[in-house]
């Protein structure tokens, strides 16, 4: 009886710790989930830092779309957009477009884009090497900005992708980064 | 079921305690599988009552009776009632009456945690009802509670609602390393593993699943719960979170949750076909290996609810070839039934009709689920109630007349009386009658494209939602019926022998009926 109880003892702690180590994998799937993105370029989710390899050339013979969106995340209330609609380019040539980005309000806001790159299997082949995507936005009030992204489609983007979009969505982090960062001049 | 057992006072042993305390402090094995049972049953007339608001808002197109808003949280709350308050605790139930009775062991092998599992249930499910009263109302968001709509777009009762889900959790937790403990170490001499009763097998093996599956789902209410209150951003993009993760990992629980589920059912339908076939089951060790072979494949099919929020293309072939895998097994256990049925002397109490009924209907939820696993398919059919169609046929003819009919079964060993086999028969035919008169409708509306969690419809779907309406309403009333049925069998009845199935086979009909507050003091010797 009292072997008995002992392996019990010993059978549920294994079983608590295969439950802990379920709930840790819970959240380790957060980061895998993350890694498994980037690795594959999968659900259009772009580099979060500029891109800093190089491409193999130009290639000449091939023309890629790239159409830009841009739309508000809710309760954002800047106006926000493209300065062109779309572009036609050869891979592996390096681009600058602008986007205008304007608060109405009057009071300094933050701003955070998210870049979202389809067909998402061309989200890999998107290198950008400079984007207002990178880092938060700061608009006093009735401020009006351009703001860049300098790019490059890899010239090995596979040869039916013909079109590719690259979207973003502007979301207000003004209470957020009010919470957490007290930024001077938000008060 | 108390007033019998009361009567029963073994020479040796000490009887139930007197009075309410009993209840309350009860360790019995027994005792807790009662109050499981009486539990269950009371969500399943609440979670009931819920799909009635629902269908009888439906019986017509416009909005006749409820506020938009109040339907949404109808359909929330009547998914999450059922699936965690009715179907699991139910099976728990099942379980702690007749795991320990059916491998020789004299109660649970952690008999306290047992009482607090049971305990924690009323607290979890009165916090989750409590929200409809709430400010801004209970949770709407449907039961699988996708961010944003659950996390930024939240009434602020979601917070009870994570509580809610966090307690319901750990006592499953808690029910699972129980029944894995008794299983494991309580067996009696002789009963080796390949010798254990089916309905033991399989919830050996959901166990597992609950224990692999359940904190993940803790984790991803937790992650909700920091997102709302702690200004995380797992789900959120703007702060770099990815909304369709908590899809993922929702999913990666939710998958195996179904065939947590299922998975009892099939073991009870595996003792209950061949007492009534008067054969024994058909390839055994062919069903628990199918049994393991789902649960293994639970695992790795989660992304087939996800199919259209746009995965990859390899992605969407993997997650939809694993799913068409899962028919081989389940079409394994199916063909086990029916070959069990085969030249049987086949009798139909109310049990074997409610287990024919499950063989017949669930495979008819199985084949709608290999359409639904189509990727290319499936674009046409997500979110429509062809899924609603689908995932009830699995749910109401495969979980819950599982329980029915291990309830008729084993109802002779619990109280002692035979239950009114003429009641139980109506009760039966009322059940399938008004359950495929409210489901099957769903599969063409929902082909047509009627959408899911919308309380108003488009004019071409009146004739069939006003079926689906009738027939949930008969579907509803009977369980009444069913309520009766139980009472009358614990209050009297025709006293039930120790075997009152002359086909049944087991541990647990070797003891009297009914069966004494302890069983197997002495471990019986299996041959």
């Amino acid at each position: 009886m009292n072997e008995e109880g002992l392996s019990t003892k010993r059978l549920v702690g294994r079983l608590l710790l295969l439950v802990v180590g379920m709930f840790g994998f819970g959240f380790l799937l957060v980061p895998i989930y993350d890694v498994m993105c980037e690795a594959f370029g999968i659900n259009g989710k772009t580099s979060n830092s500029a891109f800093q390899g190089s491409v193999q050339g130009v290639d000449e013979e091939r023309n890629v779309r790239v159409q830009f969106i841009s739309s508000n995340a809710e309760g954002m209330i800047w106006s926000f957009g493209p300065e062109a609609a779309e572009i036609v380019l050869h891979p592996g040539e390096a681009h600058t477009m602008n986007f205008i980005a304007h608060n109405p309000t009057d009071r300094p806001m933050v701003a955070q884009a998210i870049p979202s790159v389809s067909p998402s299997k061309a989200a890999a082949y998107f290198h950008k090497t400079e984007c207002f995507c990178f880092t938060q936005q700061v608009l006093q009030p009735g401020e009006r900005v351009e703001m860049p992204v300098r790019f490059i489609v890899d010239p090995g983007l596979p040869g039916d992708v013909r079109r590719l979009t690259l979207a973003y969505t502007l979301f207000d982090v003004t209470e957020r980064m009010a919470a957490s960062l007290d930024l001077a001049g938000l008060h | 079921m108390s007033a019998v057992i009361d009567h029963h006072h073994d020479d040796h042993a000490h009887g139930p305690a007197k009075g309410l305390m009993r209840w309350v402090l009860t360790t019995n094995h027994k005792d807790i599988g009662t109050m499981y049972l009486w539990f269950s049953f009371a969500m399943f007339l609440l979670g009931g009552c819920m799909a009635m608001v629902i269908r009888a808002e439906l019986f017509q197109p416009g909005l006749q009776l409820v506020e938009p808003e109040f339907f949404n949280q109808m359909t929330t709350m009547h998914g999450l009632i059922m699936v965690f308050g009715a179907v699991m605790p139910a099976f728990v139930g099942l379980a702690n009456w007749m795991i320990p009775m059916m491998i020789g062991a004299p109660d649970m092998a952690l008999p306290r945690m047992n009482n607090f599992s049971f305990w924690l249930l009323p607290a979890a499910f009165g916090l989750l009802i409590s929200t409809l009263f709430m400010a801004g109302g209970g949770p709407n968001f449907g039961w699988t509670f996708y961010a944003p709509l659950s996390t930024t777009y939240a009434p602020p009762s979601v917070t009870f609602f994570i509580f809610a889900i966090h307690i319901a959790g750990i006592s499953s937790i808690m029910g699972a390393i129980n029944i894995i403990a008794t299983i494991l170490n309580l067996r009696a001499p002789g009963m080796t593993l390949m010798k254990m009763p089916l309905f033991v097998w399989t919830w050996l093996i959901t166990a597992f699943l609950l224990i692999a599956v359940m904190p993940v789902l803790a984790g991803v209410v937790t992650m909700m719960l920091m997102d709302i209150h702690f200004g995380t951003s797992f789900f959120n993009a703007a702060g770099g979170g990815d909304p369709v993760m908590f899809q993922h990992i929702f999913w990666f629980f939710g998958h195996p949750e179904v065939y947590i589920m299922i998975l009892p059912a099939f073991g009870a339908v595996s003792a209950i076909i061949p007492a009534f076939s008067r054969k024994p089951l058909f390839g055994y060790t062919s069903m628990v290996y199918a049994t393991a072979a789902i649960a293994f494949l639970s695992f790795v099919v989660w992304a087939h609810h996800m199919f259209t929020v746009g995965i990859p293309l390899t992605g969407e072939l993997f997650f939809m070839y694993a799913t068409m895998l899962i028919a081989v097994p389940t079409g394994v256990k199916v063909f086990n039934w029916v070959t069990t049925m085969f030249r049987g002397s086949l009798s139909f109490e109310a049990p074997m009709l409610f287990s024919v009924a499950f063989v017949i209907l669930f495979t008819i939820g199985g084949f709608s689920g290999l359409m639904l696993a189509i990727a290319p398919a499936d674009f046409q059919y997500h979110d429509t109630y062809f899924v609603v169609a689908h995932f009830h046929y699995v749910l109401v003819p495969g979980a819950i007349f599982g329980i029915f009919a291990s309830a008729y079964y084993w109802l002779p060993k619990w109280t002692g009386h035979m239950y009114d086999e003429v009641l139980a028969k109506t009760h039966f035919w009322m059940s399938f009658i008004g359950m495929n008169l409210a489901f099957f409708p769903m599969h063409f509306v929902g082909l047509a494209g009627m959408p899911r969690r919308i309380p108003d419809y488009h004019m071409m779907f009146a004739n069939f939602n006003m079926i689906s309406s009738v027939g949930a309403f008969m579907f509803g009333v009977t369980q009444l019926l069913f309520l009766f049925i139980v009472i009358k069998c614990i209050r009297g009845g025709k006293k039930a022998a120790a075997k009152p199935w002359d086909g049944a086979d087991g541990l647990e009909w070797t003891v009297p009926s009914p069966a004494p507050y302890h069983t197997f003091s002495t471990p019986p010797e299996v041959k």
